[in-house]
């Protein structure tokens, strides 16, 4: 009866100035199990939660190599997110063949958002649905990006994607002012605290979550779980009840609750912001 | 382009397309050395048509980009197309406008995949290319061939030069050397390359790349001397020539 007319394809704006179609793919970024980057001076740390689909099944990777110096944690649909993983290795290959030096990962960025651009603007293709987590170095310093369907990239300090990323986004705000200096077992620390926020009380394991570190002098690399797990039983952050300086975190974890909440409750207050913003 | 539509298949697929077979008018021998705070490249300005110096004023030593500094031998018209191809990937790069920039050693590996392509295609770009340059502190030179063999050393050049004068720079040249040592090791080498190279002439420029910037000098000319005795009477002692 009132179905929406202005979202059968993509390329037909609403009178309201919208693209809904852009705005599903990016809502289906926001149903994939979450993923968070954050990044110092010197080193940058991707880190995602892995959820199995059932019971029986293994969980999906969710986090690629790209190059010696990036790597990708992807939120959304993994299928397409491996393909523009597929595409920035490639790119990163011939870059490196042709000027046998390292691609500016701001460049790749910008190629990446480029191509999902173009999905939001022919009526034959649809949006990806994924957004990606760019970590990388270059010439420049450590970086991180954030790209999204709509082919908008941002670059962040820090930042998360995915169910639930709120809490971690909360955490990450908290605390982000203190990362630039960071060293590299601070930020792996960090993001670890900041997948706990996104598990709701779950508790925390190397066997739910996937870290990786690029920095000066350590070329793009997945942690390997039994490492994982070493750090999270050092740092003493796997339980629910957090030991140390856990005021904080139990905070969070509160807010984290209320955040998912008023997600669930619908997307009303959602509407009214601009859609194309992330 | 070579067109694959031949009535009589192998043999004959050959004839619509027209290489570079041989060159035409070329520039001779190019030097480059690393110094103290960059890179120096000496070329002279000759351009001989076959073996008629045809050309006097020949710029063989250019710019790319903000670092890096490009000296050609070989074929004029062939060194003039890579520098079209240069100048395309130097704006494409400007166009990013993000503060990357591509250097030297980014430079010289493109032009070692131009060479080595056109090579592919049997159709080479005529030249030996060397490329010179300094990014961040960092000290570049390297050469390229025209069949795409490239390398990096402290000092390079490009044919008669290979013979003629890297004897000398292995035995003069230093990593410390101040600017006005330099450019007289390399005039010490073109005045060599003056004296037994027929296609060299006595018009050279000399250029110098630091990390301050780059600059090329006016033309200049060598003090010679051409009466030491080998040279008034080349045969004395040879028996049995002319």
């Amino acid at each position: 009866m009132f179905r929406n007319q202005y979202d059968t394809d993509v390329t037909t704006w609403s009178p309201a100035g919208r693209l809904f179609q852009v705005e599903y793919a990016m809502e289906a970024v926001k149903q994939g199990s979450a993923a968070i980057g954050l990044r110092s001076k010197t080193h940058v740390v991707l880190a995602c939660v892995n959820k199995a689909n059932s019971e029986l099944s293994s969980h999906q990777r969710k986090i690629f190599k790209v190059d010696d110096h990036i790597g990708v944690a992807i939120a959304g649909l993994t299928a397409d997110g491996r393909v523009l993983s597929r595409y920035m290795r490639s790119e990163c290959i011939n870059y490196g063949y042709t000027y046998e030096s390292p691609l500016p990962v701001g460049r790749l960025v910008v190629q990446l958002a480029d191509k999902a651009q173009v999905c939001t603007q022919r009526s034959w293709k649809r949006p990806y649905g994924v957004g990606l987590l760019v970590a990388g170095l270059d010439e420049s310093g450590a970086h991180l990006y954030y790209n999204c369907p709509s082919g908008n990239y941002f670059e962040y300090q820090a930042f998360a994607i995915g169910s639930r990323s709120q809490a971690a986004k909360t955490y990450l705000e908290r605390k982000f002012e203190n990362f630039t200096g960071s060293s590299r077992d601070e930020l792996i620390k960090d993001a670890l605290f900041a997948i706990r926020e996104t598990l709701q009380g779950e508790k925390l394991t190397s066997t739910v979550c996937t870290v990786a570190v690029v920095g000066v002098g350590e070329a793009f690399n997945i942690l390997d779980q039994a490492t994982v797990q070493a750090l999270i039983n050092e740092f003493e952050i796997s339980g629910e009840e957090g030991p140390t300086n856990e005021g904080v975190a139990e905070e969070a974890v509160g807010e984290a609750g209320g955040a998912a909440a008023t997600q669930e409750g619908g997307a009303a207050p959602e509407q009214e912001t601009a859609p194309m913003d992330i | 382009m070579v067109s694959s539509q031949s009535e009589s298949g192998l043999l004959s697929s050959e004839g619509d397309s027209q290489r570079t077979q041989y060159p035409y008018v070329t520039g001779t021998s190019v030097i480059g050395i690393k110094y103290k705070d960059g890179i120096l490249m000496a070329a002279d300005m000759g351009g001989s048509y076959g073996s008629t110096i045809r050309y006097k004023s020949v710029e063989r030593l250019k710019q790319v980009g903000k670092h890096s500094l490009l000296g050609a031998s070989g074929e004029i018209s062939d060194f003039q197309e890579i520098l079209r191809y240069l100048d395309e990937l130097i704006l494409h790069d400007n166009m990013w406008d993000d503060g990357n920039s591509l250097g030297p050693k980014e430079v010289h590996n493109y032009l070692t995949r131009i060479m080595y392509n056109r090579r592919n295609k049997f159709d080479p770009l005529w030249n030996s290319l060397v490329l010179g340059g300094v990014k961040n502190g960092q000290k570049y030179l390297g050469s390229v061939s025209m069949i795409g063999v490239h390398f990096e050393d402290s000092h390079v050049a490009t044919g008669f030069g290979n013979h003629l004068a890297r004897p000398i720079l292995r035995e003069e040249w230093r990593e410390d050397l101040s600017f006005e040592e330099g450019v007289k090791l390399l005039e010490k080498c073109m005045r060599n390359l003056l004296y037994r190279d027929r296609s060299a002439v006595n018009k050279l420029q000399i250029a110098k790349i630091t990390e301050d910037g780059l600059t090329i000098s006016q033309p200049y000319s060598l003090k010679t001397f051409w009466n030491f005795g080998a040279f008034q009477n080349p045969t004395v002692g040879a028996e049995g020539s002319w």
